[in-house]
């Protein structure tokens, strides 16, 4: 039954060329969370603002990104949206996928954040003077981004995760893709995700070691 | 001066300033009084323009507090205000609490507000406190923070609503002494309050209110040595 005999050192000597694929993966979790970060705050000013079109634009994305899979999502920036035409490269269109996921999530986070900070903090802004915007952006705005902080890099980990979906849109300089182009050639299955899996592991737990640390570094309080 | 005429509010059917007329002067103190949802809290929100009324007027030195063209931004920063949830600050040290306003409204530097924060924390008694985070500090000090930090202001006027009803009764005699401080030192207060001494203490005059009506308004003698109207006189006699 169990007639399988490792090669551990095929996977190890590829080990370079995976690490290299990391620093992609890495490279497109930050950039869908910057992205995911500024589409999350107008998606949240949209949610608040007057204009029910915004409101109902910002909910029914809140709603499609959190609740279809995110291997659909990045789908459909490749595959959906080239049947209108628009071709975008895998790199392209995983990094779209991701960033729309990210920011349904992450406005849900910041509208959570928002309601934890009462209201009599604004007013009590207001009551010295300041504009409604110097309330928010000195007052409500740093409290805020401490209650989102750690919710956001959990969001982070599941970017860096969700990168390895990937690999069905043709992305082939990521650690998934890498591995599975490593384990197209030599069969090696187990021994390659097992390695990859690892190196996600590293990956995610430095990402919330990091997290913390800053947290420490920029909440006093 | 601070004029209040015939002025009307409603929270929606609710009518909880039924045209109420009051004027203060520089350098008075006076003390508003009464039960609970009696509008007094309400009338001091509306001085500073942080509520909106339905009719009525009040003036602040000539200025109308709720025309259109007036900049209550502006006018806040001569009309201080506490409240009784003291709204510290809580990611803003003691000293960044009190200097934040003189910075960012007023466009102090950094050295300037400094030296206004740290003069005014000393007078309230937290200079042992600049760097202490808010929720380091017991209620009563919060409570004498959030006054240096409207004070800090160089207000004319100063509103209290009821800034020791939140305190554990230890506490409420620290924050009693600060109001009387400012009191002898001629600031123009309007405080509502529920503590009896110190409204008969340091008052010029005291009102009472009673349902969104100011009943009686007198010295600190006439409204509770002789008070002439009936829900008055069954106020302060459940009052002590």
């Amino acid at each position: 039954m169990l007639n399988y005999t490792f090669h551990w050192n095929q996977a190890f000597k590829a080990l370079p060329q995976m690490l290299d694929g990391a620093v992609v993966t890495l490279q497109i979790a930050l950039l869908s969370m910057v992205l995911g970060v500024a589409l999350a705050l107008t998606l949240t000013a949209f949610r608040l603002s007057g204009s029910r079109i915004l409101r109902g634009f910002a909910a029914t994305w809140v709603e499609i990104a959190r609740n279809t899979p995110a291997l659909f999502q990045i789908y459909m920036a490749h595959f959906g949206l080239g049947n209108f035409g628009i071709h975008l490269s895998p790199f392209t269109a995983l990094l779209i996928g991701i960033a729309f996921n990210n920011a349904g999530y992450l406005a849900e986070n910041f509208r959570g954040a928002l309601k934890a900070i009462p209201d009599t903090q604004a007013r009590a802004g207001r009551s010295l003077g300041m504009t409604p915007i110097q309330a928010f952006r000195l007052i409500v705005l740093p409290q805020m981004l401490r209650v989102a902080f750690l919710p956001a890099t959990n969001q982070m980990v599941w970017a860096i995760l969700m990168t390895s979906l990937g690999v069905t849109v043709g992305m082939n300089t990521d650690l998934a893709g890498i591995t599975q182009e490593l384990n197209a050639r030599s069969f090696r299955t187990f021994e390659f995700f097992a390695l990859a899996a690892v190196i996600y592991y590293i990956i995610a737990k430095l990402v919330t070691l990091a997290a913390r640390l800053l947290a420490a570094r920029m909440f006093k309080y | 001066m601070i004029e209040i005429k015939d002025v009307r509010k409603s929270f929606s059917t609710l009518e909880v300033l039924k045209g109420i007329n009051l004027t203060v002067s520089k350098g008075e103190v006076v003390t508003i009084i009464g039960g609970s949802g009696s509008g007094k809290s309400t009338l001091l929100t509306c001085i500073n323009g942080l509520e909106p009324i339905n009719a009525g007027q009040i003036t602040i030195d000539g200025t109308v507090v709720h025309a259109k063209d007036t900049d209550l931004n502006k006018l806040r920063r001569k009309v201080g205000i506490v409240f009784q949830q003291w709204n510290a600050f809580p990611h803003l040290t003691v000293l960044e609490n009190v200097m934040l306003a003189p910075r960012k409204v007023l466009g102090l530097a950094k050295e300037k507000a400094e030296e206004i924060a740290v003069k005014q924390l000393t007078h309230v008694g937290l200079a042992e406190k600049l760097n202490v985070y808010p929720n380091r500090m017991s209620g009563g000090q919060q409570q004498r923070m959030a006054i240096a930090r409207a004070l800090a202001m160089s207000p004319e006027y100063m509103l209290f609503d009821e800034v020791t009803s939140a305190l554990d009764p230890m506490l409420v005699g620290e924050v009693l002494d600060t109001l009387k401080m400012l009191a002898e030192e001629g600031m123009t207060m309007i405080c509502v309050t529920h503590e009896m001494a110190f409204a008969r203490d340091v008052s010029d005059r005291v009102a009472f209110f009673h349902h969104g009506v100011m009943a009686e308004i007198g010295t600190p003698d006439q409204l509770f040595g002789a008070p002439q109207h009936p829900d008055t006189q069954a106020f302060l006699a459940s009052a002590r």
